[in-house]
């Protein structure tokens, strides 16, 4: 269960060690202006169905309203597949809003509070989405038999026409009124899966339309309100850092820009404009008080990491005494890897808006933890709970970059509008703007990380043993998630995708160091699978190499008891056509990994540009994630997941020299471009099994698999990333 | 100073800051945010827009060097090109998350007026500057594709 931070964070002081840990269960009560169905349903006007997943409007139309957030990855449009499909409704009269912020009705079933990540929308709504489409369809059939006078078992629904033999027809919007007065249904009757319509097939894009003509209010960075002011705020250059004192008379002086206000975190330059809050910030003043701050260079940073990646660490995995069963190997092959810190870099950068009068207040963000960012808002504006009205708007990407455990961009917006009350700004509404360089230079990383590998062989150079050990900053230990995520002090996310492979290897034990730094990391797209798919992948790719054998057949042969493994990589392998060999100057490499309930293995051809460095032609996947709600959808997730993490394993690294951030925006932090892009076929596997993620598990593959076919070629593996680093870009 | 122009296919007069750039004066000044505001500086494509016909990006683009100049947004757009190209991103669900969309219209839509039948290598050549952090550019360069073929159709 998760725990929240509930107590005051001293607001000049916000420090994530200060929230107070209250149960999912207490969160309830504090939430008093709970959506119930009936008190909604009263408070709704006329001939409208009103329950807390779905509501059906006189003019025809049915409204999904989405718990999670969508930052791009189709969780809306999947939400509101599983709602029509029940309700038989019509592609054309569905769409999509978010759900209010309450934890009592909205919670992620899988974290229970409300919130989205981990590739867990589908897996934790399936059954909840369909009751609620079911449940508004059985109201709607129950109505319509009273007003026909006919047996509701012979009432059908097709395509969001309610009919009856008798001729009798009507729209679900028509009967939307009457079937308000009707009870809901405790069990709803889900179809049977021969009897989906959408699920599994295909459902287009509710938000697509919007998106295509540059709707307004679509993200938070357009927001619009009037009197709304744009803030920027100047953040210490080195993490940990504090204002010592600054100078705003020349900030002052730039037309537009109304005040300059210091906030705990840095010195904000509130403007009637964007433009003006950008140029007034270039022109303060600041000294800062690194006494705290992290001071040192990433390189420096990185020695430290492979300097514990040498001795015992805390024990994740141990199945045996591996020294022993090392000594005792014919021999022992010993691989160091590093991986650097990588920015998010969501096309639209982190904003908040936020209204507050004294009493109310009401934000406007693409929140992805709703109740961590409501109850810090509440928090730090000493307001009760439900005096707070959290406005989710879609984003413009995250990748994990919006999932903060300390809600650091809500607390910043709280606490300006607390200043600026203070400072006798009554009740204006203000946004806070990050720029680029803000964005990526705030932290909030993928963690550095430094890994030794050590495996031993019998004469026959099979595995003995595989000693594993990793050493980064920990993105839970410190933060809310601590409770849930951590177990005896082990953070399971660093190693998930390497402590529980399923390779059989007779012994492997696993090792796992901290570093401590200032620098804030975060879960990026895939989280620890983005570096232990990476070791793993071309370890295994190594190990068939040594033992003379293709590396697909080694694979199967080491995966004898994963038969959903086994079965995308042999896809993988046919649709590739892996047992023939490529064209001249074409080289394949192959990866296979589990994430977030799902599997994937791609195939990939690269080629070498005449001054050597790597192209990826194409990639051919294979994704087994369950049930395929949306194969559309999957296959776009894939499709994406392919090309985030390639943009990541080619080019990207934010390095600090000094503690200061050096890749500040996309001219350094160069991402992935269409040029780059290979051709990328993306095969499902059919299967009845319960639903899992797809937002992620498409990219812990290809790092490994790019790395396989330059092995492939070139006879050995890149261990320290990005691919740039050595050459080959 | 106060600067005349066509913004699509209206004139507006701008009163603002000559060095601000076009980016923020349709944004904020004149409330139209189709166009996006990802890098500011040139690297990622967001904020492209039309001038003349042009895909340029109004986030280098400054107000005070557009007395007279005709700008499009994609509020504005509606051309034949425009219309095929934006068909073909709803046909084939191209954005995920959406924010480099607008983007990535408005250059598709000034490679097709330019250049109808593009080649492979004349979508890399022209679609390169527009970042997509999702990596749909698989998506768009199909869409591309599709929308040529729905402009001779
Ligand atoms: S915002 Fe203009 S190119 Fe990125
Ligand atoms: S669709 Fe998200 S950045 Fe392009």
């Amino acid at each position: 269960m998760l725990h929240l931070l509930q107590k005051p964070l001293e607001a000049a002081q916000p420090s994530r060690r200060s929230f107070l840990k209250i149960s999912a269960g207490t969160i309830g009560g504090l939430v008093l202006a709970m959506n119930l169905p009936r008190a909604a349903q009263a408070a709704a006007g006329d001939g409208e169905l009103v329950q807390p997943f779905v509501h059906i409007r006189p003019d025809n139309t049915v409204i999904v309203l989405s718990k999670h957030l969508d930052k791009g990855q189709g969780t809306a449009t999947g939400l509101a597949t599983l709602v029509a499909d029940e309700l038989d409704a019509s592609r054309e009269q569905v769409s999509a809003e978010f759900a209010p912020s309450n934890p009592q009705v909205y919670a992620n079933t899988l974290f229970g509070v409300q919130g989205t990540g981990g590739s867990t929308a589908m897996a934790n709504s399936f059954m909840q989405y369909r009751q609620a489409g079911a449940a508004a369809k059985a109201m709607i059939v129950a109505a319509a038999a009273k007003d026909w006078d006919v047996p509701a078992g012979e009432i059908s629904v097709s395509n969001g026409v309610v009919s009856h033999a008798s001729g009798k027809s009507a729209t679900l919007g028509e009967l939307a009124g009457l079937a308000a007065a009707e009870d809901v249904p405790a069990e709803p009757v889900l179809k049977t899966p021969d009897q989906w319509v959408y699920i599994g097939k295909s459902f287009p894009r509710v938000d697509v339309k919007n998106k295509t003509v540059g709707a307004p209010n679509t993200y938070t960075m357009d927001f619009q309100l009037d009197g709304l002011l744009i803030a920027t705020v100047a953040r210490a250059p080195r993490f940990g850092g504090k204002v010592k004192s600054f100078d705003a008379t020349e900030a002052k002086k730039i037309p537009g820009v109304v005040n300059v206000l210091q906030i705990p975190n840095g010195v904000a330059v509130v403007a009637k404009s964007t433009w003006p809050a950008i140029k007034g910030r270039e022109l303060l003043e600041i000294e800062w008080d690194d006494s705290a701050a992290e001071t040192r260079s990433s390189d420096v940073m990185m020695a430290e990491l492979k300097d514990m990646t040498t001795k015992p660490g805390l024990k994740v995995r141990e199945d045996g005494d591996i020294d022993a069963a090392l000594e005792a190997s014919a021999r022992v092959i010993e691989e160091d890897f590093d991986f650097p810190f990588l920015a998010h870099g969501a096309m639209e950068p982190l904003d908040v808006a936020i209204s507050f009068d004294g009493e109310n207040a009401e934000l406007w963000l693409g929140s992805q933890i709703q109740t961590i960012d409501h109850n810090v808002a509440a928090t730090v504006l000493g307001i009760p709970f439900e005096k707070v009205k959290i406005n989710t708007l879609w984003a413009g990407g995250s990748f994990g970059r919006r999932a903060q455990a300390d809600a650091h961009p809500v607390v910043e917006a709280t606490t300006l509008a607390k200043a600026m009350r203070a400072d006798g700004m009554d009740a204006a509404p203000v946004k806070i703007v990050w720029t680029r360089e803000d964005d990526m230079a705030g932290g909030y990383y993928r963690p550095m990380s430094a890994h030794k590998v050590k495996v031993g062989l019998d004469e026959n150079n099979n595995v003995t043993a595989f000693k594993y050990t990793i050493a980064a900053k920990s993105i839970i230990k410190g933060t809310p998630f601590e409770q849930m995520l951590m177990k005896d002090g082990v953070d399971h996310n660093m190693t998930e995708g390497a402590h529980d492979t399923t390779y059989a290897f007779p012994m492997m034990n696993m090792d796992q160091a901290f570093q401590e730094t200032q620098v804030p990391v975060l879960w990026w797209r895939s989280v620890g699978h983005t570096h232990t798919a990476y070791v793993m992948e071309t370890m295994i790719d190594r190990l068939a190499k040594e033992a003379g054998k293709d590396p697909v057949a080694y694979r199967l042969e080491m995966l004898k008891d994963d038969p959903r493994k086994v079965a995308v990589l042999k896809l993988a392998a046919e649709k590739a056509g892996w047992d023939t060999p490529p064209a001249d100057g074409r080289y394949r490499g192959v990866a296979v990994h589990k994430s977030f309930g799902s599997y994937v293995a791609e195939i990939v051809e690269i080629s070498f540009r005449d001054d050597d460095t790597v192209k990826v032609e194409k990639v051919i996947a294979a994704v087994d994630c369950g049930t395929p709600i949306n194969p559309d959808n999957i296959i776009a997730q894939v499709e994406g997941g392919i090309g985030y993490g390639l943009g990541a394993i080619l080019r990207n690294q934010v390095t600090l020299t000094d503690g200061v951030v050096e890749e500040t925006n996309f001219d350094t932090y160069e991402p992935i471009r269409m040029s780059d892009m290979p051709e990328i076929e993306v095969h499902i596997v059919a299967s009845n099994e319960a639903p899992t993620g797809i937002g992620e598990p498409g990219t812990p593959p290809i790092g490994p698999a790019v790395a396989n076919a330059i092995a492939a070629a070139k006879g050995n593996w890149v261990t320290s990333l990005p691919l740039a680093k050595n050459g080959l870009v | 100073m106060s600067v005349t122009l066509k913004i699509n296919g209206e004139t507006r007069t701008l009163d603002a800051d000559p060095e601000s750039p076009l980016l923020w004066a349709l944004r904020d000044e004149l409330g139209m945010t189709g166009t996006k505001f990802g890098c500011g500086i040139a690297a990622c494509g967001a904020c492209t827009v039309h001038w003349d016909g042009v895909a340029i990006r109004s986030c280098q683009t400054l107000v005070g060097d557009l007395d007279g100049a005709e700008i499009t947004t994609i509020e504005g757009i509606n051309t034949k090109a425009a219309e095929a190209v934006q068909t073909a991103w709803n046909e084939l669900d191209v954005p995920q998350c959406g924010y480099c969309q607008s983007g990535q219209i408005m250059a598709a839509t000034a490679l097709l007026a330019e250049t109808p039948k593009p080649t492979d290598e004349d979508i890399d050549a022209a679609m390169d500057g527009n970042v997509c952090r999702c990596a749909t550019y698989a998506r768009i360069r199909k869409a591309i594709h599709l929308a040529s073929d729905k402009m001779e159709g």
